[in-house]
């Protein structure tokens, strides 16, 4: 089978601190990674490591075909292929939603601004804030503001989403907005990689579960088997501690 | 020491029109006294009716402040100026001043002002001689450009000002033109119609530019150029690549560090001596780059302070996209950095504006400049306090228009709300 993402032997420093240590992980095309573990273990790093928000020091990260390097061309050719959600939202808040989710479009795909927009009121629509569109971020919930950051980087019609944490600096009431449409994007067949803590959504959707502890990967499971037999005792304390 | 009750709702009937009557009386004697020249107390020793006022309304303000009076005016007024016995002094101080210094200002500026004639002779009045300025006013606009082609600065801030109001009235898309009309065609043609040399137009040198016209033709360029080049400086600054980094660093601190009039002395007077023999650029050019670098060094900075305050994920979100360096500036960046420091901006083009003045010191005369030069000559001594009010009137408007425009530029951008 193809491999989409790889991840061979990545380490990577902050200083003097280790965050990743020998990191390896491949991701078919369509498959749902959930990767957990506790705060500092490196789970929000590997993910930034794979559209190059943070840099990998050895190994290497090879993104559909694309080797990450210190080539701004294949930088910027990676990213726009890979849409990325993050737990503060990020919006544009100097632009309506709309323009949030078709000015990537526009000026890196270089699509005209009609089919532009056209591509993000579907995309608003299917995440069910098109009536949303005019607003700006800031008029906007927190569960409004995270369905339209989705919106927008599947404005650039990505082959990959990576989620890290979600749903983390959402309300509780507003959680389930955001999971249901991740959901609905899951069963779309979407290639995904989410850090969550959300184990409900983990059940539903991940092919595998990845559980990660001082920048190492612990355990990587299919998901009935990670939950109902953990191999690590890492894993199962972490577990009994969240569920 | 229970001789009177303390002011409260109880008394307040009593009270608060005692209180305001004593408060009213103190104000109409000062009012009289400075007005009028008439002592209403005159039959009290002198020092006592000198303090009356003072010591009668300090007891009305002690009157009327009543706490939850129940009455709306009173207890804004009590909440604002009355809240305790220093407040109501001071208060007390603050509109004796006012009222004392109307007079004489009124007698200066027009009372015992004049304002015809056509020489220093016909000022005859106590007051200011606004003849002065009458006389002097088209050097004090146009400096020693020649009397006959001044049309040509006309022509040229009346085509600004058309555009410029235009533009407000036309659509987006028909603005865009005009605004880019005014920043690459209009200061270019402006120069060529000012200094003329060409199409028929006798040749002005620089030289002979002075007056509100080089305040404005100096600040426009000035403004025009070191905004863009501020930006550039800012996210150079803040560049990953340390070559960059340190020219800017270095630009900035070395510019930063030097007073304007220095650099306008260096750029007239030294540069020329480290120039090619035979090469010449214009003074005026040459005072121009000078500011325009000066105050780039000053934006750089306050656009600098926009660009730290904007969180991280703003950058992430950008790169995130695909956006390039560029893209990510252009597009997300710089737009709110920008919004979020247009009071530095205006603070910076403020001081540019007020700047001006120095290139005195290269014997280029803007508005003020002409002004000290017409205060001394021989027919026209002791005009420097009618020439600088007028100087600082004028700069006063200009500037407070920038101030309103750039409040306004504030409430337009807003997406908060």
């Amino acid at each position: 089978m193809s491999k989409i993402i790889e991840l061979k032997n990545v380490n990577k420093w902050f200083d003097k601190f280790q965050v990743l240590k020998d990191i390896d992980l491949e991701v078919a095309p369509q498959e749902k990674i959930v990767i957990c573990g506790p705060s500092g273990s490196g789970k929000s790093t590997l993910i930034r490591c794979i559209n190059r928000l943070e840099e990998h020091q050895e190994g290497n990260i090879i993104v559909d075909g694309t080797e990450l390097s210190e080539s701004t061309k294949n930088i910027e050719k990676i990213r726009a292929e890979v849409g990325m959600v993050f737990q503060q939202f990020n919006l544009f808040p100097h632009l309506s939603i709309l323009d949030n989710c078709s000015l990537a479009p526009i000026w890196v795909k270089k699509l005209p601004k009609k089919q532009a927009e056209e591509i993000a009121m579907n995309n608003l629509k299917r995440v069910q804030i098109d009536d949303q569109a005019l607003k700006f971020p800031g008029q906007l919930s927190g569960g409004q503001q995270q369905r339209a950051a989705i919106a927008r980087a599947l404005c650039m019609e990505p082959k990959i989403m990576l989620f890290d944490e979600p749903t983390s600096a959402l309300d509780p009431e507003m959680i389930k907005e955001v999971l249901d449409v991740m959901v609905d994007l899951a069963k779309g067949g979407m290639t995904m990689i989410v850090v969550t803590h959300e184990m409900g959504f983990a059940k539903e959707v991940a092919d595998y579960m990845i559980f990660m502890d001082e920048g190492k990967i612990v355990e990587r499971a299919k998901t009935k088997e990670f939950f109902e037999n953990p191999k690590s005792d890492r894993t199962k304390l972490f577990l009994s501690q969240i569920l | 020491m229970n001789l009177i009750a303390k002011p409260s709702k109880e008394n307040i009937k009593t009270y608060v029109p005692i209180g305001l009557f004593l408060i009213s009386f103190s104000l109409l004697d000062v009012f009289i006294n400075a007005f009028f020249n008439f002592n209403l107390m005159v039959f009290l020793p002198s020092q006592l009716s000198y303090f009356l006022p003072l010591i009668l309304g300090f007891i009305g303000f002690y009157l009327i402040r009543i706490e939850f009076s129940g009455v709306r005016s009173l207890d804004i007024l009590n909440k604002n100026i009355n809240s305790n016995n220093f407040n109501a002094l001071l208060t007390l101080f603050t509109i004796f001043i006012i009222i004392k210094s109307i007079p004489p200002m009124l007698d200066w500026f027009i009372l015992e002002a004049n304002f015809v004639g056509n020489s220093k002779d016909d000022c005859t009045g106590d007051g200011a001689c606004w003849v002065f300025i009458k006389v002097w006013f088209n050097r004090f606009m146009y400096g020693l450009y020649p009397d006959s082609e001044q049309w040509r600065i006309n022509t040229a801030f009346l085509i600004l000002f058309a555009v410029v109001g235009a533009s407000f009235f036309v659509s987006e898309k028909l603005k865009k033109y005009f605004i880019l009309f005014l920043v690459f065609v209009f200061p270019f043609l402006g120069i060529k119609l000012i200094s003329g040399g060409s199409f028929g137009l006798e040749y002005v040198e620089s030289a002979a530019w002075g007056g509100l016209s080089l305040t404005f033709i100096i600040s426009a360029f000035a403004i025009l150029f070191c905004f863009p080049i501020g930006v550039i400086l800012a996210l150079g600054r803040r560049s990953s690549l340390p070559a960059i980094r340190y020219i800017s660093i270095g630009f900035i601190e070395l510019w930063r560090g030097v007073p304007l009039i220095t650099v306008l002395f260096m750029s007239a007077v030294m540069f020329p001596m480290f120039l090619p023999d035979g090469t010449f650029i214009d003074k005026l050019i040459r005072v121009l780059i000078a500011i325009t670098l000066f105050e780039a060094a000053y934006m750089a900075e306050v656009v600098r302070g926009g660009l730290q305050a904007l969180p991280k994920g703003q950058y992430e979100a950008a790169k995130s996209l695909g956006m390039g360096y560029w893209r990510m500036n252009a597009l997300i960046i710089l737009p709110q950095a920008l919004k979020l420091v247009i009071p530095g901006i205006a603070n910076t083009l403020l001081a540019l504006v007020k700047d001006t003045p120095l290139i005195f010191v290269v014997g280029l005369m803007e508005l003020a400049g002409m002004i000290g030069l017409a205060k001394t000559n021989p027919k026209w001594l002791g005009m420097a306090m009618e020439g600088y009010v007028f100087a600082g009137l004028v700069f006063w408007v200009i500037c407070y228009a920038m101030s309103r425009y750039s409040q306004n530029l504030e409430k337009k951008l807003s997406t908060e709300r």
